[in-house]
């Protein structure tokens, strides 16, 4: 098992803090999924979780100059890595301009990402800041707990209006509930609700567009021969949809939410070469 | 005790402040003709910071009758400087200004647009607050620019309490976070860095040398220096004895003594301390030196008020009392390396030779820097 990887390019760089950034945020340990050409960083849906899940997808390639793995047997040819993304995320904040950044996996005491920056210095050899994030190797008998969600059979897909505005109303009516609902249609319509014993505070969305699933494949039968103005809704933790909001760093450009109704909210960013998928699941 | 500071002055003493704010929850103040120190000690005295302002540095400075010493609660006297731009921003002039009659401590203000504000804060009279140390002892010294430092601490969380220092043996210089004991190993991200030691003004230290400290007060005292753009000196002896970092310009100094950790870590590299003795021969001997340096704060009491009219007299004041004292040079010749004393009982030695018996309350203020050897 084997894995290097290398940085040099600072928009690169930076872009990738983001994501990373954007991870910590939603998760305190994940998995790392590493495959010849891509990175997951995965939560499954586990009660500790809170049942939320998230599934994040990366092109190594539009990120690292060098990446070099080699997984536990050539027929599975992958690593699974467990880890702490803040402790990712706070060695990559202080690399903003740094000459290379290099990524490797160690097991000198214990298996650790190894994380060493190059930073320019007044001298002639460069400053070289390491840091060693401990992880834990996942084996292989249970790999099949991080498998890729699949698309939920969802009654309504929209697209999500800008997240900034999103996010500033989520985060006042979370002062008011603890729970909101989310409920859309197929005209593009969706309202942000929160109900409790003395206020109702209802914001609603038009002309949000519907995202052409059926075409993709036939399978998503529920949202077919639906009527075009009947709401699917879907009652969540308000805490778990401002995380989602006010952590991401991915400007995404594009971001919709597939609802199931009374059972999932399935929330996909996407920005060029990334794909963030966050799973919250409804409240009875 | 009655002193005005103008301009960029008013917020290099409210960094002072920020910095004395990381170490203890007093805050000491101690007018003499030497200047106006502000002081600070952790309540485990395992750290003392101590920032003295020249008279120069005021552009009024009157420090009253001899031994005026007052201490206030550090988040009163925080609170007036809270705001680091504000007071670049709008704060022309400061004046502070004893009342004892009154029991208050007067800050004022004088803001843009003929604002004032006045801060009246209780004080309480007070034992005089001094560390023991010196930094001619330490085996090891590093000077460095603020800038250095602060790009280097920068790398580690803030959550991390302590951090070792190293030499390696190609002279460079390396930190690396220190994980508690019982925390579990593979746990915690640990992160290093090293530094040429052509970053640094000067290295002057044990090849393979290494202590840890606290990162919390460093901090502090790196903001300080990094605001006034001054280089920083580490003076640093074996693990255990006490580090000391000043900050030395014309107009003030800082000092901040932190207790370094007993056994760094248990590593390959054995504790340096023969090669400390051998590269520099005047260190002394073990008790001595303990004594010497001993980062404890030792505390006079206030009882000494009584004598303030007395001339301050010279700053063997913590020397001379102890009957154990010999020469330096000649206690090294016979040096019986053997156990030394009990830091508790060290301490209280301390207090009750200096209390009734000590030459005066108010030594002038190079007590601060270093001991009194050049007294003998």
């Amino acid at each position: 098992m084997r894995f290097r990887a290398k940085i040099v390019d600072l928009a690169c760089l930076n872009h990738f803090s983001r994501v990373i950034n954007t991870i910590a945020k939603l998760a305190k340990t994940c998995t790392l999924r590493l495959t010849v050409n891509k990175l997951y960083f995965i939560l499954s849906d586990r009660v500790a979780n809170g049942g939320v899940s998230m599934w994040c997808e990366l092109c190594q390639g539009n990120f690292f100059d060098e990446f070099q793995m080699e997984g536990v047997a050539a027929d599975h040819n992958e690593i699974y890595l467990e880890l702490m993304p803040e402790n990712l995320s706070r060695a990559l904040k202080t690399a903003q301009n740094a000459k290379a950044v290099k990524i490797k996996l160690t097991n000198k005491h214990s298996p650790c990402l190894k994380v060493a920056v190059e930073l320019p210095s007044l001298s002639s050899s460069s400053r070289i800041v390491t840091h060693d994030i401990p992880v834990r190797v996942i084996p292989r008998r249970l790999w099949n707990d991080f498998r890729e969600p699949v698309v939920p059979d969802f009654d309504v897909s929209i697209y999500l209006p800008v997240l900034k505005t999103m996010k500033s109303i989520v985060e006042r009516m979370k002062n008011l509930s603890n729970y909101i609902v989310i409920e859309a249609n197929l005209s593009g319509e969706m309202n942000l609700k929160i109900e409790t014993d003395v206020v109702s505070v209802t914001t609603h969305f038009k002309d949000l567009g519907n995202p052409p699933w059926a075409s993709e494949d036939g399978c998503q039968s529920s949202a077919q021969g639906r009527d075009l103005q009947s709401m699917a809704e879907v009652r969540i933790d308000i805490k778990k949809l401002q995380q989602l909001l006010v952590g991401q760093q991915v400007n995404p450009t594009k971001a919709l939410c597939n609802i199931v109704s009374k059972r999932i909210a399935h929330f996909i960013l996407l920005h060029e070469d990334v794909s963030l998928q966050y799973f919250i699941p409804a409240l009875a | 005790m009655k002193c005005v500071i103008e301009g960029g002055n008013v917020k290099a003493l409210g960094h002072a402040v920020h910095a004395l704010s990381r170490v203890g929850d007093h805050l000491y103040l101690e007018p003499s003709d030497a200047g106006l120190s502000l002081r600070a000690a952790s309540t485990s005295r395992s750290a003392f910071a101590s920032f003295l302002f020249v008279p120069l540095f005021f552009q009024r400075y009157e420090p009253g009758p001899p031994g005026t010493r007052c201490k206030v609660l550090m988040k009163s006297f925080l609170g007036v400087f809270r705001s680091l731009p504000t007071l670049d921003k709008s704060v022309e002039r400061c004046l502070v200004l004893l009342r004892p009659r009154a029991g208050r401590l007067v800050l004022q203000l004088h803001c843009k647009h003929g604002v004032t504000r006045t801060h009246q804060l209780a004080f309480q009279e007070c034992e005089r607050l001094q560390a023991v140390f010196d930094t001619q002892c330490c085996a090891s010294r590093l000077r460095a620019p603020a800038q250095l430092l602060a790009e280097a601490v920068v790398h580690f969380p803030q959550t991390l309490a302590e951090v070792t220092l190293g030499a390696a043996a190609g002279g460079r210089i390396g930190l690396r976070s220190h994980l508690e004991e019982g925390s579990e190993p593979g746990k915690a991200m640990v992160t290093e860095l090293w530094l040429a030691p052509d970053e640094f003004q000067e290295v002057a230290v044990v090849p393979g040398s290494r202590i840890t400290f606290c990162l919390k007060e460093f901090r502090g005292l790196l903001s300080f220096a990094e605001a006034s753009s001054l280089p920083l000196t580490i003076h640093y002896d074996e693990p255990g004895r006490p580090a000391i970092f000043t900050l030395d310009d014309s107009l003030m100094e800082a000092h901040l003594v932190l207790a370094t950790l007993l056994d760094p870590e248990s590593d390959s590299q054995p504790p340096p301390a023969t090669n400390g003795r051998v590269s520099h021969p005047p260190a002394p001997p073990d008790d001595f030196a303990d004594d010497l340096e001993s980062y404890m704060v030792a505390l006079e009491s206030s009882a000494c008020e009584g004598e303030a009219g007395a001339p301050p007299s010279p700053n063997f004041s913590l020397h001379t009392p102890r009957p154990a004292e010999s020469d330096p040079e000649e206690e090294e010749d016979g040096a019986v390396p053997g156990t030394p004393p009990h830091k508790k009982f060290r301490s209280l030695f301390f207090g009750s030779v200096l209390t009734p018996g000590g030459p005066g309350p108010a030594p002038s203020q190079e007590v601060l820097a270093e001991d009194s050897d050049a007294e003998c």
